[in-house]
């Protein structure tokens, strides 16, 4: 793989694609009132939860703010990144507009992945940092260079979960079309990740780390903030998205030899 | 000559399986639970070789199968059986090098940005070639040249005309250099001048470039304009390969001779040359010769009559090729 093409190829995806965005002002306006709102009802509804209770599931409110910052983070790498390529899927598998990405001397997962970028996202981004940076004065906690790396590899761990998540649902469309209910279902699955994991019932904290791996997605980077993370814990979610990422271009692979184009 | 051949298919078939559905509710409600797939066979069994520069039409009736062999060709779509080679390689493979040297336009389909001037997508394009900048900007410069357009590629896509757009659409395509292009009705939609343009520029591309050209379309003009060889699908088989002029002779042995003669007496005449006879009308007679026979019955008429006017002419080229592809 030429890695130079490719940043070449990203950098001109970005360029093209802020282009776009860029002509419809009001819309990036509407946007950041949205992450704002958004962000401040998650935030008084954790709130409400605290309001009888000191702690849920061991985690305290300002505990809990730190996972909320990061799924905010998150939130705004999904509306960044994801949403706008991933939903992007349905389209080119229905109007057959994926004939002109195979046809092309570059990785498909690639170009389906990245070509599309939204500015909105970076405000919800920036808003889960001004959070961490808060939570990180309210629980007195300062880093070392080592829990600093552990919470980097941790989060593109996340990021990496979250992304095959997306990846896999929005590659069964080469087989089902009309697969935007599903993405629509993934995003609501991933409000749980708002939630310390503690809170959830026994069967309910097996379901969202083993089938949907939610809580992966925002708990462990937490944890490492506050320094109780165990090992194996971070040693899991790293297998975790490995096992995600590898999955998910396979399967990419194989439904592609099941694309059957649309037809003129 | 073998070394020149560019293009080989042998015995390549291609198979969808197709949920059928009945009609009314019961039907729906049972092609939701219960899908009955019938396995449906688009291409069946054919063999074509083409060699480096030629420009070949596909013709066929809709459905015929002349978009999935043209999918099959640039290796968007697996064949069910069968060896294709092109350039030497295994197009489903989709190797960059074989990726490189092909292009696919579609008449019915766009890749250039919607909302951006196509100068922007045709240097996305070049990226992705690998071509680099100053090089891309020779490329589209003669190429913008060759197909007439300068000022257009600095509006967005979205304000452009079909003409214009198809234009820039052949632009985006060729920024690469391809050796092979594969066209799918290029001429859909436009009027007789932008398809006029567009024949042109393909016939002067192949004439500079030496690149091997395979087009589909249900514009007669187009095929007869462009393509020396045609190939004729019908229901997934190919019915007919070979030299156009060779189909049409075929399909049509005779040319219509149309004659005015100034005395009722000569047409009396004529009726008695022993001609086929399409039409008679006071004094004005049309007879049917083989398209052998023109020169020779001709010459005969005009020493032997003193006419008023004479018009030749053939039958319109859709129409023979119209029956063709109804297999009428």
């Amino acid at each position: 793989m030429n890695i130079k093409k490719y940043i070449k190829v990203y950098k001109l995806f970005n360029y093209t694609s802020l282009s776009i965005e860029l002509e419809y002002q009001v819309n990036i306006f509407i946007d950041l009132l949205t992450a704002i709102f958004g962000l401040s009802g998650s935030i008084f509804l954790l709130s409400i939860f605290f309001s009888n209770t000191k702690d849920i599931g061991g985690w305290s409110f300002e505990q809990a703010l730190i996972i909320q910052a990061i799924y905010t983070i998150l939130n705004g790498i999904t509306n960044t990144w994801f949403s706008p390529n991933l939903t992007e899927i349905v389209k080119y598998i229905r109007e057959g507009t994926l004939d002109f990405v195979l046809i092309k001397p570059i990785d498909s997962q690639f170009w389906v992945s990245f070509k599309r970028i939204s500015p909105t996202g970076f405000i919800e981004i920036l808003l889960g940092f001004v959070i961490l940076i808060y939570c990180f004065n309210i629980n007195n906690i300062t880093l070392n260079i080592d829990s600093l790396f552990l919470l980097f590899l941790t989060i593109g761990c996340s990021i990496s979960i979250l992304y095959s998540l997306w990846f896999l649902i929005s590659t069964t469309t080469i087989w089902f079309v009309k697969t935007w209910n599903a993405t629509e279902v993934l995003r609501s699955f991933l409000y749980v990740g708002r939630f310390p994991l503690n809170s959830f019932s026994f069967p309910l904290r097996v379901f969202f780390s083993t089938v949907i791996p939610i809580t992966f997605i925002t708990a462990i980077p937490s944890e490492v903030i506050l320094g109780i993370s165990t090992f194996w814990k971070i040693i899991l979610e790293i297998l975790v998205s490995l096992t995600f990422i590898i999955s998910s271009r396979r399967f990419w692979i194989y439904a592609l030899k099941f694309y059957s184009s649309a037809s003129s | 000559m073998h070394s020149n051949k560019i293009i080989e298919l042998k015995d390549i078939s291609k198979s969808f399986f197709v949920a059928s559905k009945e009609p009314g509710l019961k039907g729906t409600l049972k092609h939701f639970f219960k899908r009955k797939y019938n396995e449906i066979k688009v291409v069946k069994n054919i063999n074509i070789e083409i060699k480096k520069g030629e420009i070949v039409g596909f013709l066929g009736a809709n459905g015929a199968g002349k978009t999935t062999i043209l999918k099959i060709l640039c290796g968007l779509l697996y064949p069910t059986n069968g060896f294709i080679s092109i350039a030497g390689y295994r197009p489903y493979e989709r190797k960059a090098e074989f990726l490189n040297k092909i292009s696919l336009i579609m008449g019915q389909k766009q890749q250039l940005i919607w909302d951006l001037p196509p100068i922007d997508s045709f240097y996305l394009n070049a990226a992705i070639y690998g071509i680099e900048k100053s090089e891309a900007k020779n490329r589209i410069k003669f190429l913008s040249e060759m197909l007439e357009i300068n000022k257009e590629l600095y509006l967005p896509v979205r304000k452009l005309s079909l003409g214009q757009r198809m234009k820039a659409e052949l632009l985006a395509a060729l920024i690469h250099n391809p050796n092979i292009l594969f066209l799918d009705e290029p001429t859909l939609g436009l009027d007789i001048n932008a398809q006029a343009n567009l024949r042109k520029f393909l016939q002067l591309y192949n004439k500079e470039t030496g690149s091997t050209i395979l087009l589909t379309s249900h514009y007669m003009k187009d095929i007869t304009y462009l393509c020396r060889r045609v190939i004729c699908i019908h229901e997934g088989v190919v019915t007919y390969d070979g030299n156009l002029e060779k189909l049409l002779t075929k399909l049509s042995p005779r040319k219509e001779l149309s004659i005015i003669c100034k005395s009722k007496k000569d047409i009396e005449s004529l009726k008695n040359l022993g001609l086929d006879i399409k039409n008679v009308e006071s004094n004005e007679i049309t007879l049917l010769i083989k398209k052998e026979d023109i020169k020779k019955t001709l010459k005969n008429i005009l020493n032997k009559y003193e006419l008023e006017d004479l018009q030749i002419s053939e039958p319109p080229v859709d129409e023979i090729i119209g029956k063709l592809l109804t297999n009428k």
